[in-house]
């Protein structure tokens, strides 16, 4: 039953289908929605900050509601714009690509969501009632200082989004663990598809240091608790050490499944396999592993001592070694190759100089003894923008191009799509090309106010500029997606030629994905078959009776319990009534674990003639 | 994909192997009490300390990996990626003690 096959159905009916779902398609797109959603509040509050720094000494907005601003911006675009897109393009795509009806546990991965979304909602609420303000790091002891509940908000928002992703995660490793088509063995997965598993085990390893430093969190500013408190010998550097124990792998989790999906983008458009396809997976477990022992590069100036910093030092720029074979690996299968320039294919150009400076700046970061003089300006600023924006950004919007016709079944606007690209890259290399110099100049970061006549005048004008260029460019790109919606070209099942397998079935594709299971013959098996087959996937199994999940409304409600729960926790504080809200949302969710496990739901079957009835 | 699931046609092979797996698990449940047993009572005969935290680390460190190697099922084929992610798991927790010891509080 594909979207254009169903007939019209009312708001209700549609509300209800996607609150209960738990197909991976419509999750993964609600994933994108929502974190698309708070993309745009995130760039919002960039768009505030920047006019804030658009002249010297301005007063747009107050000190404290800008250091509100940086906090919410860093966290929503972090946790709750970047990842979760990542995310839902994982969700929709990694199953097709590895031959998959469905992911492993349809359940956990609808309750990932709903936790992922309230969880971002509960914290960005906070803005009624004063938002979190210790910056996106949230830095011990000011975090614990921080008068009002705006760091609650961040402690238990972060809690119950970080389980979505944690559960998310899980799912994702399993999946592919586990339900990989016939003749799919790993070798032969296509990239993004690897990137997505190693980037769940990235997920799986580090979200548990982030739980645990949130609740260490909370029971200090709830409970009494001196974890952090050094006058009751706690040690405030824990929560420094925990946090980026979980924050640098994060940025993989960010960056890998962007490299997957430029992994995907350039051999289709260069029409060659990608080069060195072992080197790129090995690369990706390398950068995974090394991921995990530099995080002290943050903290080079809090006085780890010589011996500690130039071990993380090293450490750190040896992960330029499996990032250089990615872009050499990219740059030799564009090689040769015969090159078509669409949106997708422009965002993927853009991204591989663009991510470069990025790295480079990030070398030199990572010298732990230039780093005391970097520390805290507007070059790292600079730095983690173009790393995160010229590599994560770029991907996503590339990922929208190429993926959108899988989705929807419609093409976006090329020259919509174009204008976005190049208002949006020039905006990006001005606002934050200079911001490298600002912070050479000694403009520290997070700062509401700069003075006059100090040399940083011009370049802060020129950032702002480029921010309202950027602004442009999502606003076009908004545009596009609803032109395409009223009147875009569709969709044929292949529209790029392309190479793997979730080119093979219908746009969008059927809810049960695969009427049979394709049999892979080799690494990008769609174009195996155009190359040396009949053109189309052959079956590895006869047309036969298809076991699909009941959707369900419990992992909504089960989250809206720890919601209320996560209200009560963070007021109680101030009322013990508000007690009562812990007991009744946790009850509530308690109670449909309670339903989850008492009642049986073996799912329903699609018949061998319904499935014969739907020709394809 | 495994390929026998149908635990109807179980072979006389297959039964072999059934008791041959169940004697081990017998045999490492009770090394398992055994070695709880010489923990407590090196405890409860007051042997010198220097002595009994290095034996009750050793003994955990055993029981740990029975844990993980037979009532796991870690020996069996196809946990390769299970055994991969536990020992990725045992190595950042180790970092973050490690971390904790030899930096913060050290």
């Amino acid at each position: 039953m594909s979207i254009a096959t169903t007939q019209k159905r009312g708001f209700g009916a549609v509300l209800w289908d996607y609150l209960t779902t738990v197909d991976h398609k419509k999750i993964g797109i609600l994933y994108i929605i929502g974190g698309g959603f708070f993309f745009l509040l995130g760039g919002l509050e960039a768009l505030l900050i920047r006019i804030q720094l658009i002249k010297p000494e301005n007063d747009f907005i107050s000190a404290g509601l800008y250091n509100e601003m940086i906090t919410m911006h860093g966290t929503t675009m972090i946790f709750l714009a970047a990842m979760p897109i990542l995310v839902g393009l994982m969700n929709y795509v990694m199953p097709l690509q590895i031959g998959a009806r469905d992911v492993a546990f349809p359940f956990l991965n609808s309750l990932g969501f709903w936790l992922f979304f309230l969880g971002g909602i509960l914290l960005n609420l906070s803005w009624f009632t004063g938002a979190p303000d210790a910056g996106w790091t949230n830095y011990a002891p000011l975090s614990v200082q921080s008068p009002g509940h705006g760091v609650d908000f961040y402690v238990m928002g972060l809690q119950l989004s970080g389980a979505g992703t944690l559960m998310g995660g899980i799912n994702f490793i399993v999946t592919i663990v586990t339900m990989r088509a016939p003749g799919m063995t790993y070798m032969r997965m296509p990239l993004f598809s690897w990137t997505t598993l190693v980037t769940s085990i990235l997920i799986l390893f580090a979200f548990p240091a982030l739980t645990v430093n949130l609740f260490l969190m909370m029971f200090d500013r709830m409970f009494g608790t001196a974890f952090f408190d050094i006058g009751l010998g706690g040690n405030s550097i824990i929560w420094q050490h925990l946090f980026w124990i979980f924050g640098h792998p994060e940025v993989y989790i960010l960056i890998l499944p962007a490299f997957g999906i430029f992994s995907e983008i350039i051999p289709t458009f260069a029409k060659k396999r990608l080069f060195g396809y072992t080197a790129m997976v090995f690369a990706t477990f390398l950068i995974a592993f090394l991921g995990f022992m530099v995080w002290a590069h943050h903290m080079f100036t809090v006085g780890l001592g010589p011996v500690a910093n130039s071990i993380f030092a090293v450490a750190t720029m040896a992960i330029a070694v499996p990032t250089g074979i990615k872009i050499f690996n990219w740059l030799l299968t564009l090689w040769g190759g015969s090159i078509t320039i669409n949106s997708a294919m422009l965002w993927t150009l853009a991204f591989i100089p663009s991510f470069t400076i990025g790295g480079m700046t990030g070398v030199m970061l990572g010298s732990s003894v230039a780093d005391y003089q970097y520390h805290d300006t507007y070059f790292v600023v600079a730095h983690f923008h173009y790393v995160i924006v010229g590599g994560v950004v770029f991907a996503i919007l590339a990922a929208m191009h190429y993926w959108w016709p899988k989705m929807f079944g419609r093409i976006l606007h090329e020259g919509m799509g174009k204008l976005a690209f190049w208002t949006f890259f020039i905006g990006f290399h001005l606002t934050f090309f200079i911001q490298h110099f600002l912070g050479l100049m000694g403009m520290p970061r997070r700062y509401w106010v700069f003075l006059e006549n100090q040399g940083l005048d011009t370049g802060n004008l020129i950032s702002t500029i480029g921010a309202f260029f950027m602004t442009f460019g999502v606003i076009v790109f908004l545009i596009n997606i609803i032109y395409t919606a009223v009147k875009g070209e569709k969709a044929p099942a292949d529209p790029w030629d392309a190479r793997t397998l979730e080119w093979a079935i219908p746009s969008p594709p059927a809810h049960y994905n695969f009427k049979q299971l394709p049999l892979v013959r080799g690494l990008d098996p769609l174009w195996i078959e155009k190359t040396e087959g009949k053109g189309k996937m052959t079956p590895a199994e006869p047309v036969d009776e298809i076991h699909m999940p009941n959707g369900t409304i419990l992992p909504f409600i089960m989250t809206l319990g720890f919601t209320i729960a996560s209200y009560g926790f963070i007021y109680q504080v101030d009322h013990k009534g508000w007690l009562i809200a812990v007991y009744a949302g946790m009850a509530i969710a308690l109670g449909c674990m309670l339903i989850r496990s008492l009642k049986d739901d073996h799912g329903y079957h699609i018949t061998k003639e319904e499935l014969e009835r739907e020709a394809d | 994909m495994t390929e026998n699931t149908n635990t109807n046609k179980i072979n006389s092979f297959q039964k072999e192997q059934n008791k041959v797996e169940m004697r081990k698990q017998i045999i490492t449940f009770a090394l398992m009490i055994f070695f709880t047993m010489i923990a407590f009572f090196a405890v409860m005969l007051g042997v010198s300390s220097t002595f009994v935290i290095p034996l009750i680390l050793i003994l955990a460190i055993v029981q740990v990996g029975f844990q993980f190697y037979y009532f796991m099922h870690m020996k069996d084929k196809g946990h390769e990626i299970v055994s991969g992610m536990i020992f990725g798991g045992i190595l950042v927790a180790f970092l973050v003690i490690i971390t904790f010891v030899a930096i913060t509080w050290w």
